[in-house]
């Protein structure tokens, strides 16, 4: 069966928005009540944070959110007791992001097994290295059909946005400047960088992410890419919203209208 | 001097691809590849450079006040029943040996064109020795310190800031060094041209893990010569040092490390007894897994969350060890003990009544495994007195009458 994050990409080649929730934030149980409002309210991916104690390239909002699922309880097999049966009720395609401890500790190949088996499409792991991936694992992701999305930055150099991109499955991470997550860093001086990624001629989709956080943001890296990730604007008005429909209703409203 | 020397021949070295055995290796995010895959590149060309030597060894000698004394224990070894000899990083600049590392590491930042320094600290001893150097070279320094350290710790505080460094407090997690580490890796990630990180310990990514190892080296290059001098032999039978994430044992170590008839000893930090709750003895507590982007044996749930551990001193306060630490503790080169709060207390009071030294709360877990050393007495004994104890004077005077 095709991977559904290759049949989005396949329908759909401009303003594909893939928006970050963290699972078990802001409730243990509010991952599903979540995943199913962005889906109905029109976000076109969803990347599932899976909370880490040491969350190394992410900001205050993102790390805050973390914090709090795990003070609620959540963790790694919590969270595929959640995900048992989704795909009954979601069919966008489904990321999960996260750092390497957890999965290592709970066993790479048996991750990527029920990742398959649950209906999860693909896995960003910002701290597992090419060399580790191309070693160890790369054949364990493939045997499972589970997409691994690496990152590029705006230092990274074309050479090795090429290896990266190769390896790539899914789609490309593009951060749009060098920080961690929510930092605001001005987008306008990175012009010379997306062009530079669409003179490429990449083999992978392209989705923009760091720094998104709003119409205005959103429609420029539409310019210039297949679409982009939002993600501490959306914890943000999840952690200060009321009931999660209408919160996710309006804030994919704002960037959709 | 040695810090260059070829390591590739011995298999408790780091291996060309940044691993000690199964542990080390560089389990960063995109966002640090320039910078790390730039000091991987240059480090050992930096390191071999015999201008670099020339200006390290200068400001070694000169400055931090190099060669530290390598002093014969003579009432401490009456005690003991062995010949214990001290190393005395307590006597350096800034009062211990981190000192070493950050001169090293900030004539590496000097050559690579970085302007800005940025570095964590536990206790601050790290920080006042970064912030010192960089008071030196005239660089903008930030340290990183867990709020909860940084009420604690006070007069380090104080010193950091009287030397122009900005001490940043890390409120988020734990709130002490772990933390501190992350933020200042946060911090790098969001300044990727002109800063370096100098990282305090043995551990994060490769090449740190080895070029800390190497810059403290000195400090077993040393003891060689210094012995041969007092006993006609360059081996001692133990050199026993105590460890948190592992920079003064690393050192202690690194010229010792092929020399099997040399017992190496690392004292873990017990806490208030290692299944307590309260401790920071990672190879008992630990298992294989990530923390500051290096693979080595570090304390979490079986979720893989990294736990808080617990010390009496900050320094030793370290939730991981330095993968090359993981790697003599798997294989077996290095005799992993540990000392509680109250058995380092003892071992410092009876420093300071036999030697007449305050010793720091982390060298003192080191002087309390002498007493479960089984010496025959002609045995020579090495300890690495990494610090001086005048930062942990309440702690002592606090715990004095009980």
């Amino acid at each position: 069966m095709q991977n559904r994050i290759d049949q989005l990409f396949a329908a759909k080649q401009t303003g594909v928005l893939n928006i970050y929730c963290t699972a078990g934030y802001p409730e243990l149980n509010d991952t599903l009540p979540v995943m199913t409002a962005l889906q109905q309210h029109g976000a076109d991916l969803i990347e599932l944070g899976v909370p880490f104690s040491d969350p190394l390239a992410d900001g205050p909002v993102i790390q805050d959110s973390g914090t709090r699922a795990l003070k609620n309880g959540m963790s790694l097999h919590k969270l595929f007791e959640q995900l048992e049966g989704f795909r009954e009720r979601i069919h966008v395609p489904v990321i999960l992001m996260g750092y390497f401890n957890p999965v290592l500790v709970y066993g790479v190949e048996a991750f990527v097994k029920k990742c398959a088996e649950v209906g999860v499409d693909g896995v960003i792991l910002p701290d597992l290295p090419k060399a580790e991936y191309e070693a160890e694992y790369k054949t364990i992701f493939e045997k499972y059909n589970v997409s691994l999305v690496f990152l590029v930055t705006p230092e990274t150099s074309d050479e090795r946005i090429h290896q990266l991109d190769n390896l790539s499955k899914g789609f490309l991470y593009a951060v749009s400047s060098s920080s961690t997550t929510g930092k605001d860093k001005d987008m306008s001086h990175q012009q010379a960088y997306f062009e530079r990624l669409q003179q490429l001629k990449l083999k992978n989709p392209v989705l923009i992410g760091f720094g998104i956080k709003d119409k205005a943001t959103f429609d420029t890296a539409c310019r210039y890419t297949n679409g982009a990730i939002i993600g501490t604007a959306f914890i943000k008005a999840l952690g200060e919203g009321k009931d999660i429909d209408s919160t996710v209703r309006t804030f994919i409203g704002a960037i959709k209208n | 001097m040695d810090i260059a020397i070829d390591t590739s021949k011995s298999r408790y070295q780091v291996d060309k691809n940044g691993y000690y055995g199964r542990f080390g290796g560089a389990y960063i995010p995109e966002m640090l590849f320039p910078n790390v895959d730039e000091l991987q590149r240059k480090y050992m060309e930096v390191l071999s450079d015999p201008t670099f030597q020339q200006e390290f060894e200068a400001l070694l000698r000169d400055y931090v006040g190099r060669p530290s004394p390598l002093y014969f224990a003579k009432r401490l070894s009456e005690k003991y029943k062995a010949k214990i000899f001290l190393k005395r990083e307590d006597l350096n600049h800034t009062g211990a040996h981190k000192v070493n590392n950050t001169i090293g590491q900030i004539l590496l930042a000097k050559r690579l064109g970085k302007t800005r320094i940025i570095a964590e600290t536990g206790a601050g001893q790290h920080g006042v020795a970064t912030a010192t150097v960089c008071a030196l070279m005239g660089m903008e320094c930030v340290v990183y310190m867990g709020s909860i350290d940084i009420e604690r710790q006070a007069p380090n505080v104080s010193r950091m800031k009287m030397l122009g460094a900005t001490v940043v407090a890390a409120t988020s997690g734990s709130q002490t060094l772990k933390d501190a580490t992350n933020e200042a890796i946060r911090d790098w990630i969001n300044n990727p041209v002109d800063t370096h990180y100098i990282l305090g310990t043995a551990a994060g990514p490769h090449p740190y893990p080895d070029m800390v190892a190497r810059l403290q080296s000195v400090i077993s290059e040393e003891i060689r010569k210094q012995l041969l001098e007092k006993t006609g032999s360059e081996l001692p039978d133990y050199v026993v040092a105590c460890i948190g994430g592992g920079s003064n044992a690393a050192g202690a170590f690194f010229h010792y490390l092929d020399d099997e008839e040399v017992k190496l000893v690392a004292v873990e930090a017990g806490g208030k007894g290692v299944h307590s709750g309260h401790s920071a003895a990672t190879t008992q507590l630990g298992k294989i897994g990530i923390i500051h982007a290096a693979k080595t044996l570090l304390m979490q749930t079986e979720d893989g969350q990294i736990t808080e551990p617990y010390s009496i001193s900050a320094g030793l306060d370290y939730p991981g060890i330095g993968p090359m630490h993981a790697h003599l503790y798997e294989t077996g080169r290095a005799m992993f003990l540990d000392a509680t709060d109250d058995e380092a207390l003892a071992a410092a009071y009876e420093l300071c009544k036999l030697e007449g030294i305050i010793p720091a709360m982390e060298s003192a877990h080191a002087l309390a495994k002498l007493k479960d050393l089984p010496f025959n007495p002609d045995d020579v004994v090495v300890v690495c007195l990494s610090g001086r104890g005048d930062k942990d004077l309440n702690t002592y005077i606090r715990h004095m009458n009980k």
